[in-house]
């Protein structure tokens, strides 16, 4: 074969849907011509500053694109450009605050951390030692063991509550779905006031780690059961049916079929529950005590956490008090961001295969 | 699997197409000069050859099943009308019509699946080994592990392995086993499929191909050792190769169980099948039009109707 070796001629791979440089061009020049319009505009009337000008940029931008499209193609393709052209600024639009956050957060954050952060706690300090001193482990631990007590107790509820809904189908899952779906919006100050009245009143008579823990996990069994049953849903009947055909109960079927098939979505929706309370503030600062101290019991004593020492720094409004607030802000930040992210590469993972 | 065994699979059943492919043109010139005569012989015929002379084999699991005046609802919709059949142990059953004629209905009332339809309801009997499946009391779970089924669409468990999924039904109905290794391997021998999986056990399922797949559903229906295998159009999502393979697997299997299999593949129900039964529905319920030995259904049959739709003339 090597011997007899046929020259082929290869053409070069290309990708002739893509718009051409020229074409390209002409989609920039709309951009431009928007822009200097807007701003020709802005100029010569009397309105001032950066938002009418933006507004304009996006009016000329949708109305430029349209009557370019309507022209070179015919009016399908001047509304389809319009519509795209629209699409796009929305899109910017969203973005917005979620980046001011982010840089807001990131450039007033970063003055706070030092390394004595993740070592040292709030007990021997006040609001007007400088910024180095003092820490906020005792409310990264505080948030830790909340959040995990919570996770321990909602987990098993919401999932059992998302299998009721999709295997068991009963004659309440009606009102069960109802009412987890009125649940997931409930104020989460509500959730601390029904510990405080339910259970610290009446029975405990003192405000701890575990409190917060209940408060919290009454927020996240909504979020689990909700996600939990979308991805049930997901899981194609025929592997129950063809489980139920072998001979298993439907409990065994569920068990050892569905749920596995569902494991990487179920830990999505174990994800999502954490952020979900991870950032709560409310139904904490009401039943959890708020200590400064690193506190690891959460059955006796006041149990810190980060939102709740985020609050209590803005609460004292010294400039250091307000420099660790923003630290504590950008900590817990970080800890939601990997979180989603850790959900986001798991549920993109589909099931081994 | 050794390269040579499967070059000379597939010349063989390349031959066997040929050669079905010559007598089906020749039973086609047959058919047109034939026209005037009735009835005509479907171009199947050839095809579809006894296989009743099968001794009585002492491996035989079980007494066969009888279905004694089945109708089928879904609502108030009746979509099967009085079915009563008749299936001798060891013996492979075809039911055979157009789409929509209730034929998954039936089998699926055969082993007790009907009823995951919610709005399903159903009348009649079934028996199994003389005992109806649908008296009250049955233990469901024990009845479906006697009757095992194979589904239209390959369904391996995705989070298990090759060998779990074998393993799966004896798992599920938290049934003990001596030695498992065996038990793999003597399912997916029989299934068809351990050549080619042998040295893969512990991969996962959906990592091999729709017609492997499927063999490896079979695998896992025989694990429980079922004394029926329903198969619901087991090869319709596959290409011809793995189809021939798992009509083997049905020739091989139909020594030792019963074996109903509904498909839309005259050849096939011609190929594989002793009785074949023709469902239509003609707007109503479904009925069973005719039923008999496949070489008669092919051949000869008595209904106007099963010989137009056996013949390719409609459905």
């Amino acid at each position: 074969m090597s011997e007899t070796k046929v020259s082929r001629s290869v053409p070069k791979p290309s990708k002739p849907w893509q718009p051409s440089a020229a074409e390209r061009a002409q989609s920039l020049s709309v951009g431009v011509l928007a822009a200097l319009a807007s701003v020709g505009l802005v100029a010569l009337t009397p309105m001032k500053g950066v938002l009418p000008t933006v507004i304009f940029f996006g009016i000329f931008a949708v109305l430029i694109g349209f009557v370019k499209g309507t022209f070179t193609r015919g009016s399908t393709t001047g509304k389809n450009n319009a519509i795209g052209i629209l699409l796009g600024l929305g899109t910017c639009v969203a973005l917005i605050p979620i980046a001011s956050i982010l840089q807001t957060t990131v450039s007033r954050g970063y003055k706070g951390i030092h390394t004595g952060l993740f070592t040292e706690d709030m007990s021997m300090n006040t609001a007007i030692d400088p910024i180095t001193e003092g820490g906020l482990l005792h409310a990264l631990l505080g948030s830790l063991i909340m959040v995990s007590i919570a996770l321990v107790i909602a987990m098993p509820l919401g999932i059992l509550t998302a299998i009721y809904l999709t295997e068991i189908k009963g004659r309440f899952s009606r009102p069960v779905r109802f009412l987890v779906q009125a649940m997931s919006g409930v104020p989460s100050i509500v959730a601390g006031l029904f510990i405080m009245s339910a259970i610290i009143y009446p029975i405990t008579k003192s405000f701890n780690g575990l409190m917060g823990a209940l408060a919290l996990s009454i927020l996240m069994i909504p979020t689990i059961a909700r996600t939990a049953e979308e991805v049930l849903l997901l899981i194609p009947n025929d592997l129950r049916e063809a489980g139920v055909a072998l001979g298993g109960t439907q409990w065994r079927t569920v068990a050892m079929v569905v749920v596995p098939a569902a494991r990487s979505g179920l830990i999505t929706a174990m994800i999502l529950g954490i952020a979900r309370v991870i950032g709560e503030t409310a139904p904490i600062l009401l039943v959890s005590g708020g200590g400064d101290a690193i506190n690891v019991n959460p059955v006796e004593g006041p149990m810190g956490s980060l939102p709740f020492y985020i609050w209590k720094s803005f609460f004292f409004g010294t400039e250091e008090a307000t420099t660790r607030g923003w630290a504590g802000l950008l900590v817990l930040l970080v800890f939601v961001l990997i979180l989603f992210t850790l959900a986001r590469t798991l549920s993109r993972r589909k099931v081994r295969r | 699997m050794s390269f040579s065994d499967s070059v000379s699979a597939s010349m063989k059943s390349g031959r066997d197409f040929q050669n079905r492919q010559e007598k089906l043109e020749k039973d086609a010139t047959m058919n047109e000069s034939d026209q005037a005569k009735s009835p005509k012989p479907s171009s199947l015929a050839s095809v579809a050859k006894s296989h009743i002379s099968r001794g009585n084999s002492a491996r035989r699991l079980g007494t066969g099943l009888e279905a004694k005046g089945i109708h089928a609802w879904f609502g108030s919709n009746h979509v099967l009308a009085d079915i009563s059949l008749d299936f001798a142990s060891g013996s492979v059953t075809a039911l055979i019509g157009p789409s929509g004629c209730g034929k998954s209905t039936f089998i699926r009332t055969l082993n007790r699946m009907h009823e995951f339809i919610p709005t399903a309801a159903m009348a009649g009997e079934v028996l199994l080994d003389g005992k109806d499946i649908y008296a009250p009391g049955t233990d469901v779970t024990k009845i479906r592990l006697k009757v095992g089924m194979v589904f239209q669409k390959p369904n391996p468990f995705p989070s298990m392995t090759i060998g779990e999924n074998v393993l799966s039904g004896l798992r599920l109905a938290q049934l003990k086993v001596e030695n498992k290794d065996d038990l793999v391997e003597e399912c997916l021998a029989r299934a068809g499929l351990w050549s080619e999986v042998k040295d893969r056990l512990g991969e996962y399922g959906g990592a091999l191909s729709g017609g492997q797949q499927q063999r490896l559903c079979i695998a896992r229906s025989l694990a429980v050792s079922p004394h029926v295998l329903l198969m619901d159009e087991p090869c319709s999502a596959l290409d011809p190769g793995s189809t021939l393979k798992i009509e083997d697997t049905i020739a091989e299997l139909s020594e030792t169980m019963t074996i109903i299999i509904v498909t839309h593949n005259m050849q096939q129900a011609a190929r594989v099948s002793d009785y074949t039964a023709f469902f239509l529905s003609d707007g109503g319920p479904g009925e069973m039009v005719e039923y008999g030995k496949t070489t008669e259904i092919f051949s000869n049959p008595r209904d106007k109707r099963t010989e137009n739709y056996v013949t390719g003339r409609f459905g």
